[in-house]
């Protein structure tokens, strides 16, 4: 699969090689990837919250809904998004950075001087934490896409950005793109999800959506990039579950092109929303219906209209169903959506305090962080819970013309599956 | 010289102590075994073990025993392959035979299992929960279109959607088995059985008789190079319409039906006169390519307002090519036939050397048509010796839709596998016209049992699908990591996509 990248217009001439650099704390580096050809299994736990009038909140509501749910991790992962954090660069793309070393941060910053105006690059501001030990380095920068090389380009600003993500994921040894969306931020590492909430200091930020997760891998330690949220500009995917037709999701999804590399049903619940939303535009309600189906039985008895649309549905999507119990949240810039399976196999409870809608693993959170919730439900199985920002756009579609595999690549950032992805 | 140098292959043993002399075996065999002088004095030489006058003896006093001659040992030349030059050299002709292959080639099904939920993921007790086996057959669009109905909801865009799709309670069909090789009480038991289960039987190649008219709606109407019994009126009454180019037991082969099975009413429904031979040619003369095969897929759909139309192949070493052109001429389903398919009538030599594991070709049908991205452009219909709900799961698994029995379907209808079919003697009453042993199968109990079957298979699956943590057929479908191999070649796990058991 060949495209016309960004940078094969480009000089590549000052892009530094990267191979077999030593690390500047010497030893060997580690490929940022989740190590397992096969699938993985685990468990965990979630939060996603939405003030739907768009009024901000501080981050530690996050902490504080994920520090109740601290049995449902086992330390080896914690993280959030959070929308809306940074209102003095609303309109530039923040790249969260996780560099293994030195060199790595050098690598990746020659990337962003040769393609992009930086108008700010620091430290990501953190403080020791108990618990918290081998973070890698963590950079934070704002971003825009240097006017001229974009037009040179010719492609939205969206696909640039894109296009360095898959750069620099696959080609920068060490370096990892935690997020890079405009006016949101992933923070996320191995650690149980307070603490590493304590260790980025979310309180010191505001927000009008955040998400949580908190991770029970029962394989491999933990990786720093392997954490949830998974992200693709400013979306982000957290999930508890294990989907049990895993095997023919990622082969569906491989007849798309995307590579399901990570063997992890994250991965796969984010291709399937890319191919749904962005590529085949459908609606986020009925991509929930494709994706947790409703019984036949119930289908039988919907009005006729509404039986052609979801029969088409789970013919067409039957292969991308997500089968086995999960719970989902999305998150994105205007609001965030949260689905569970179709027999409600794993838990997901909603709650409404005015125009602040919550979703969490357990009603715990929402007791901890709402002081008098209108409304407490379950949510039916596959049933999605919808907030959206008022007077903000979806942008669903996005401005985004990427490829399966180019999608695969800049997600995950594991060499293997941009393997046929042209970068340079 | 003795008329032949072929021992009996079965002794049919009578304990006269026992026997009532009530001359019912006489009867019941059709084979002509028994003769009767005050007490039934069977000749071995004819019989073929079909047991059945052992189930209709009163006194249980008949039994079948192998003839365990002793032969020179030489596993070269078994004592089968002595027989059949024997047998050549008395008859000059080529052996006939029925049912399917009996050769012991390796049988993947046997060398796969499946995988089940345990702790991270919860398995599903289908007693107590939904376990849906729905299955759409046809082609299905890439994607699904939409418009937004004004108040927040959506409906189908205009002309897109699934249209021309099959539903099916459960993934099981019957599979093609002409009225002529089978007795019109057998295609009557299907039609029924299909019209209780939610799915459908196939007319094979012999003709739509106005009996099965009430039950059209669970009929696929067959196509063959013989076009007996094909009229615009019996496409139309088809739910779909099926081409057949082979036939997993004989591929390459065209058919027979002998005149004497050509009665008056089995005439009728073929438009062929009654007695003559119904000559099925090898290939059909009008499709020499691809292109041919197109435009008669698309003759038949405008000829019936664009109803479903399948293509039937044997399984043959270029089956992965062939199905993707298959699909690419427009058909909405492909059927593939696996070596050990059944047969009404096949040379042996056919039967025992021509074809592949329908395992294989499922697994490198699916494969292909998905690197090609055109798997929702047709159903896979596998069939060729699925013998329980376990092969079913596991053609599923490897990539089918749906699974066609033959051979299974017949046995719930008392058939022992005796390989007898080509005679047209079958005491079962199976595949045969003789009025005599027709009557045998009554339609109502024929379709009871074949529900039977279906359901307990239904079940099975439902069974295998909870254990494996998936509430919907669909979440198997193509879903090879649930499988893993015992005892197979790398290559073969390879070629079929699955994991030796431990990775
Ligand atoms: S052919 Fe069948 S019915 Fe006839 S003797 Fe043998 S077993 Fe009995
Ligand atoms: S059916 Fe049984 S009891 Fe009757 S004559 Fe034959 S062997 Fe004897
Ligand atoms: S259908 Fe009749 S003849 Fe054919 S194998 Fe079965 S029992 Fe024997």
């Amino acid at each position: 699969m060949t495209y016309d990248p960004l940078l094969e217009r480009m000089p590549t001439s000052r892009l530094p090689s990267f191979s077999d650099r030593e690390g500047v704390f010497g030893g060997e580096r580690p490929a940022y990837a989740e190590e397992s050809p096969f699938k993985i299994h685990g468990g965990c736990g979630l939060m996603g919250i939405c003030d739907e009038s768009g009024k901000l909140m501080s981050g530690e509501t996050a902490i504080r809904a994920m520090a109740v749910q601290r049995d449902r991790g086992n330390g080896l992962g914690g993280g959030y998004a959070g929308y809306g954090i940074y209102p003095e660069f609303p309109d530039h793309f923040c790249f969260h950075m996780m560099y293994h070393d030195l060199a790595a941060k050098e690598a990746a910053e020659a990337v962003f001087d040769q393609y992009f105006v930086i108008d700010l690059a620091e430290p990501m501001p953190t403080r020791p934490v108990k618990g918290i030990s081998d973070a890698p380095l963590l950079w934070r920068y704002f971003l825009a896409p240097d006017p001229h090389k974009l037009e040179m380009a010719e492609m939205t600003a969206e696909d640039y950005v894109v296009h360095t993500v898959m750069l620099i994921n696959s080609k920068v040894d060490g370096a990892y793109v935690a997020s890079s969306g405009k006016n949101m931020g992933a923070f996320k590492g191995v650690g149980f999800p307070e603490e590493i909430g304590h260790y980025y200091i979310l309180e010191e930020y505001q927000g009008h959506t955040w998400v949580g997760h908190n991770r029970f891998p029962t394989n491999t330690p933990g990786w720093w990039g392997g954490a949830h949220p998974f992200t693709l500009l400013d979306w982000s995917i957290v999930h508890n579950g294990e989907i049990s037709s895993y095997g023919i999701n990622s082969r569906y999804l491989e007849a798309f092109g995307y590579k399901c590399t990570l063997g992890t049903d994250t991965e796969v619940a984010a291709y399937l929303f890319d191919l749904m939303l962005r590529r085949h535009k459908l609606p986020m309600e009925l991509a929930c219906k494709a994706l947790a189906s409703p019984l036949w039985s119930e289908i039988d008895r919907m009005p006729e209209d509404q039986q052609a649309l979801m029969r088409s549905l789970r013919a067409v999507y039957g292969p991308g169903m997500l089968n086995g119990p999960f719970a989902i949240v999305l998150g994105f810039n205007g609001g965030m959506l949260a689905l569970n399976d179709r027999i409600k196999l794993r838990p997901l409870v909603a709650a409404r305090q005015g125009s602040v809608l919550m979703v969490a693993s357990e009603e715990s959170a929402m007791r901890e962080v709402l002081k008098s919730p209108d409304k407490v439900w379950t949510p039916k199985a596959g049933e999605p819970v919808i907030a959206r920002v008022e007077g903000m756009d979806w942008p669903i579609h996005g401005d985004l013309h990427l490829s399966a595999s180019e999608v695969s690549c800049a997600v995950t950032g594991v060499e293997n599956s941009c393997e046929t992805v042209e970068v340079v | 010289m003795p008329a032949s140098l072929i021992q009996p292959e079965f002794k049919v043993k009578i304990d006269y102590d026992k026997c009532h002399k009530c001359g019912r075996c006489v009867q019941q065999c059709g084979w002509g075994v028994y003769s009767f002088n005050e007490r039934p004095i069977p000749d071995d030489t004819k019989c073929r073990a079909c047991h059945r006058c052992v189930t209709y003896c009163p006194a249980h006093c008949i039994t079948i025993q192998k003839n365990d001659l002793a032969f020179r040992d030489n596993p070269h030349w078994t004592p089968a392959l002595r027989k059949s030059v024997w047998r050549q050299a008395e008859s000059g002709g080529v052996m006939l035979t029925g049912m399917g292959n009996d050769r012991p080639y390796l049988n993947v099904f046997d060398h796969l299992v499946l995988d089940a939920c345990q702790v991270t993921n919860p398995s599903i007790d289908p007693l107590r929960e939904p376990m849906e086996l729905r299955t759409y057959l046809g082609r299905k669009p890439d994607s699904v279109e939409v418009e937004t109905d004004g108040n927040g909801g959506f409906h189908l865009k205009e002309g897109t959607g699934v249209s021309n799709n099959i539903q099916l309670e459960t993934p099981i069909i019957f599979s093609p088995m002409s009225y002529g090789s089978v007795s019109l009480n057998v295609h009557k038991s299907l039609a029924m059985a299909a019209e209780r289960c939610g799915i459908l039987m196939n007319t094979g190649e012999g003709g739509l008789h106005a009996d099965l008219f009430p039950y059209q709606d669970h009929v696929i109407v067959q196509v063959a190079s013989g076009r007996f019994g094909v009229t615009p009126e019996y496409l139309n009454r088809g739910a779909a319409m099926e081409i057949k180019i082979g036939q997993g037991a004989k591929p390459g082969i065209g058919g027979h039906l002998p005149g004497e099975k050509i009665n008056r009413e089995v005439s009728e429904t073929r438009m062929i006169p009654t007695g003559t031979d119904a000559i099925s040619p090898a290939p059909h003369h009008d499709i020499y390519s691809i292109e041919d095969l197109r435009q008669l897929i698309y003759s038949l759909k405008e000829a019936t307002g664009y109803k479903p139309v399948g293509v039937k192949i044997a399984a043959v070493h270029n089956v992965a090519a062939i199905a993707s052109g298959i699909v690419r001429a427009g058909a909405d389903y492909v059927y593939l036939d696996g070596f050990r398919g059944g047969t009404g009538a096949a040379p042996q030599i056919i039967r025992d050397h021509i074809g592949i594991p329908i395992e294989i070709a499922i697994a490198v049908v699916d494969q292909r048509l998905r690197d090609e991205g055109i798997r929702n452009q047709a159903s896979i219909i596998a069939a060729g010796s699925i013998r329980s709900s376990a092969d079913m799961a596991k053609a599923i698994a490897l990539g089918a839709d749906v699974v066609a029995v033959g051979s299974a379907a017949l046995m719930a209808l008392g058939c022992h596998l005796c390989q007898g079919c080509h005679t047209g003697s079958c005491s079962w009453g199976l595949t045969t016209q003789k009025a005599e042993l027709t009557r045998r199968v009554d339609p109502e109990w024929g379709a009871e049992r074949l529900t039977n079957l279906v359901h307990a298979w239904s079940h099975e699956l439902q069974e295998i699908l909870g254990a494996l943590g998936v509430n919907a057929v669909e979440s198997l479908r193509g879903s090879r990591e649930r499988l893993r191999a015992i005892g197979l070649d790398e290559q073969t796990c390879k070629i079929l996509g699955v994991k030796p058991a431990g990775l």
